[in-house]
């Protein structure tokens, strides 16, 4: 008959009026400055840099090869690399820039670093008065510890601390092995010294 | 002059006007009476901005605006801040004159509507013998407004909502005249106050309203719709359909004008909600007897807080109607009902010298049963033989 789909339609839409008040959980906004959804694992926006142990200066993961450098699209990052006294590099950034008014959030520079030191961040709230020197984050901001990026990204985390001690710990072996294939054949050779004298 | 609660304002009234000097007692008089009623209307159209706001959410399972004050009560305020600073840009290629004048020719008519609505016992600011009449008139100068604005914005989506708007409001026009005249004919007169006094009488405790007439049900319902056309609310609001025309004839407007265009629009809404409220809810009458001791403003009030709140409901239902099936539904149905709704209301007052037991059921069997005939009858043919039913998709398959 006709109207009766409008009262189906509006006594669906006075249930709605009253169940919200009555049942708070069919509100689904979240009221954003006080409340927050809880991250998303797979969340990201900006890279950061990873710093192991305590200092966030001399614990950088970072070596300066400038290969984020290189393979960065929109060219955001600029790097330069530390010089001692003397003039010779020290495997260090001196400077770290990324103008995340720039970066398009690729994750590029974290897929081709080989020394996992740059990774994507998830901090939106990045809002600043001014432009042009805000949105450049410099080194000391970019830093943040392995621990914030367990907080953050913890299934990855975990992923890279694994393949990070499993390689330093081949290459501890390898060393090692070096170390002890050296040591046989020093002790070779002090063995065949005195037959030849 | 009966309770001096229910005629406070009407005792301050006299009391400021004994306070001027004798020339300027007109005008003093006028002004009396004019500032409250722009100031009151004006404060409900704020109020209703937020509360259809927060409706609208909450049908949508939503907060809504609940930022600015307590539960977001200062919203129409921060919305009129941003509104007056906001640049007001008029197109180069504009009807400067018109494009400026139109909000206003919007709001002035509107508000002169006002004038004939009785808001309380003894507070209608103009008692006109043809008040009716003279609000229909002044109502129909909307549309010039609205015709103005789309016309002198020189875009075509202006125009063709201002088209749409007229033709609409012009269709329905008919139907809401048409549905009030068995008011005018069973009050015998076309001035709103002696239309209420006829509502004033009661019988058992329950107050003579036209609405507890079957043709006072059928002529409510029919002049609702109609109103909801005339005040281009939805389902009736294709002259601003967004998803076609944008905004239809405000889409050239920013800044204060539309605010003023937004306000002209809810100002009509509630002139003819007080129009219904006046027609058929008994104006400022309570429903009961038991409960005229309560201010007779309270009641027109009220009943008006309630009509919005059924339009905001209805707003947070329906969707939009396409411009075919509006004309259809406007002309071949509201149109015969409406006419059908006359004889109804002719058969009532006619009927009323009968006598025999049980009178007063057969009369509202039989009007009633002419109603629901035509009703059930005309949606069935007007629905002809389509059915909806399972949709059957081609290639999606």
């Amino acid at each position: 008959m006709l109207g009766e789909g409008i009262i189906k339609g509006m006594a669906e839409t006075a249930r709605n009026f009253i169940g919200s008040y009555s049942d708070p959980e069919r509100l689904v906004t979240v009221q954003y400055p006080e409340e927050h959804i809880p991250a998303k694992q797979n969340a990201r926006n900006f890279p950061f840099l990873v710093f192991d142990v305590e200092d966030p200066v001399a614990g950088l993961r970072c070596v300066a090869c400038k290969i984020c450098e290189k393979e960065c699209p929109p060219q955001c990052i600029y790097i330069v690399m530390d010089r001692d006294d003397k003039g010779k590099p020290c495997k260090h950034p001196k400077v770290f820039d990324i103008d995340v008014s720039v970066c398009m959030s690729c994750q590029i520079c974290v897929e081709v670093c080989p020394f996992d030191a740059i990774k994507m961040d998830t901090e939106f709230e990045l809002s600043e008065t001014n432009r042009y020197g805000g949105l450049l984050l410099t080194k000391d901001r970019l830093s943040k510890s392995n621990e914030y990026y367990h907080k953050i990204h913890s299934v990855e985390a975990a992923e890279v601390d694994a393949r990070l001690a499993d390689e330093k710990a081949k290459a501890e072996e390898k060393v090692k092995a070096k170390l002890a294939a050296a040591a046989t054949a020093k002790a070779a050779a002090q063995a065949a010294k005195p037959v030849a004298g | 002059m009966g309770n001096p609660v229910d005629q406070i304002f009407v005792i301050l009234k006299h009391w400021l006007l004994s306070f001027c000097p004798e020339g300027y007692v007109p005008i003093a008089s006028i002004l009396l009476s004019v500032i409250p009623i722009m100031a009151v209307f004006g404060g409900l159209f704020a109020l209703t901005t937020i509360l259809e706001r927060k409706g609208l959410g909450r049908i949508q399972n939503r907060y809504g605006p609940n930022r600015v004050g307590p539960c977001g009560l200062f919203q129409p305020i921060a919305d009129g801040v941003k509104m007056l600073t906001k640049e007001d840009i008029v197109p180069r290629a504009a009807d400067q004159v018109i494009h400026f004048l139109a909000p206003f020719a919007l709001i002035g008519p509107v508000y002169i509507a006002y004038s004939v609505l009785p808001v309380g016992r003894n507070m209608a600011a103009l008692d006109l013998d043809a008040g009716l009449l003279f609000f229909f008139a002044v109502g129909a100068g909307s549309e010039l407004a609205i015709f103005m604005g789309g016309w002198s914005s020189r875009n075509k989506y202006s125009l063709l909502g201002a088209m749409r708007a007229v033709a609409q409001m012009i269709s329905y026009e008919v139907p809401l005249i048409l549905s009030s005249v068995p008011v005018i004919m069973l009050a015998g007169s076309l001035s709103p106050t002696a239309i209420v006094d006829a509502q004033g009488g009661h019988s058992h405790g329950l107050m003579q309203w036209h609405l507890f007439t079957p043709w006072g049900i059928a002529g409510f319902f029919l002049f609702m719709i109609a109103a909801s056309a005339e005040a281009n609310r939805t389902p009736f609001d294709i002259p601003e359909g967004e998803s076609e025309i944008i905004a239809g004839y405000m889409v050239e407007y920013s800044g204060f004008k539309f605010a003023l265009f937004f306000l002209g629009e809810y100002l009509g809404l509630f002139a003819i909600c007080g129009l219904g409220i006046t027609l058929f809810l008994g104006g400022w009458h309570s429903p009961f007897v038991f409960l005229e001791w309560i201010p007779s403003y309270f009641w027109f009030f009220g009943k008006l807080m309630a009509m919005i709140f059924v339009f905001i409901w209805l707003r947070g239902t329906l969707p939009r109607l396409r411009m075919d099936q509006l004309m259809g539904f406007g002309w071949k149905f509201m149109l015969p009902m409406t006419l059908l709704n006359i004889l109804v209301a002719a058969i009532w007052h006619l009927s009323k010298t009968w006598l025999f037991p049980g009178v007063y059921l057969t009369r509202w069997a039989l009007c009633l049963g002419i109603l629901c005939a035509a009703y059930v009858w005309l949606g069935r043919s007007l629905a002809g033989n389509r059915s909806v039913g399972k949709r059957v998709y081609r290639f999606a398959d």
